[in-house]
């Protein structure tokens, strides 16, 4: 049986999401899925010892979504998924808000951990999204990491 | 060719968006030209990690480009 194409969401904007309904949305999507995963990343209140009032972020409009949705396509490349949400806020953020959503179906658990990892760990190093931290009356652009390139790159072995 | 800039580049260079006629035909040409807009400039997209898209995809330097492309600069990625 030839399985179909996962179905890709994939949302940039300022808006909150919902959490609830966004994992409802891949619950539904069919009952052969067996396993989400969800990841959820949102603003701490420190970074690299100094304390962050919110964030600051920018993106290329048109290049990000691209960008994305390439990713989504070499998730499903590689492992067999029934559906990937993709949704990254940008503008300004809050502590505590919620910044970036990766959530995965798949008949069982392992593939839907995995491309949910890769899936952010790809987000981190390639999609085109900038970060401004806003401290107490100043505002840093927060530099690469080489952990992030790390991770990103596991993924080549 | 309508060039962008984002991010931290975007900052320090005070500009978001340029209007090039009669570009060169490759990336590093392009660099070039705008390094040569003044100190800041030379400084800023000299840096070995500056990005480069053409037509929304990452390139090298050595890319060829062509008057109705859109090209962006911009230092490495943050966002997740």
């Amino acid at each position: 049986m030839v399985e179909s194409a996962p179905l890709i969401n994939i949302i940039v904007q300022q808006a909150d999401f919902d959490h609830a309904q966004e994992y409802q949305r891949l619950k539904d999507h069919g009952s052969q899925y067996g396993a989400i995963v969800t990841f959820t990343g949102l603003v701490r209140d420190m970074n690299l010892g100094e304390s962050v009032s919110g964030l600051f972020l920018e993106h290329y409009p048109g290049m990000t979504e691209k960008v994305l949705n390439d990713l989504a396509k070499q998730a499903a490349q590689k492992w067999s998924l029934g559906a990937m949400t993709i949704i990254h806020r940008v503008g300004q953020l809050a502590i505590n808000q919620q910044i970036v959503f990766v959530g995965v179906s798949s008949k069982h658990r392992s593939e839907a951990f995995e491309a949910c990892q890769f899936l952010m760990d790809f987000l981190k190093t390639n999609a085109p999204f900038w970060k401004k931290e806003l401290r107490q009356g100043s505002e840093h652009w927060i530099q690469k990491k080489q952990s992030d390139e790390l991770a990103a790159q596991k993924w080549d072995t | 060719m309508k060039i962008l800039f984002f991010g931290q580049l975007r900052e320090q260079l005070g500009v978001a968006e340029l209007l090039v006629n009669d570009g060169p035909d490759t990336v590093g040409g392009l660099r070039e030209i705008l390094a040569s807009r003044g100190d800041l400039w030379q400084q800023y997209l000299s840096s070995k990690d500056v990005l480069v898209a053409v037509n929304q995809t990452l390139c090298d330097f050595d890319t060829a480009i062509h008057e109705d492309d859109e090209i962006a600069f911009f230092p490495p990625v943050t966002g997740g």
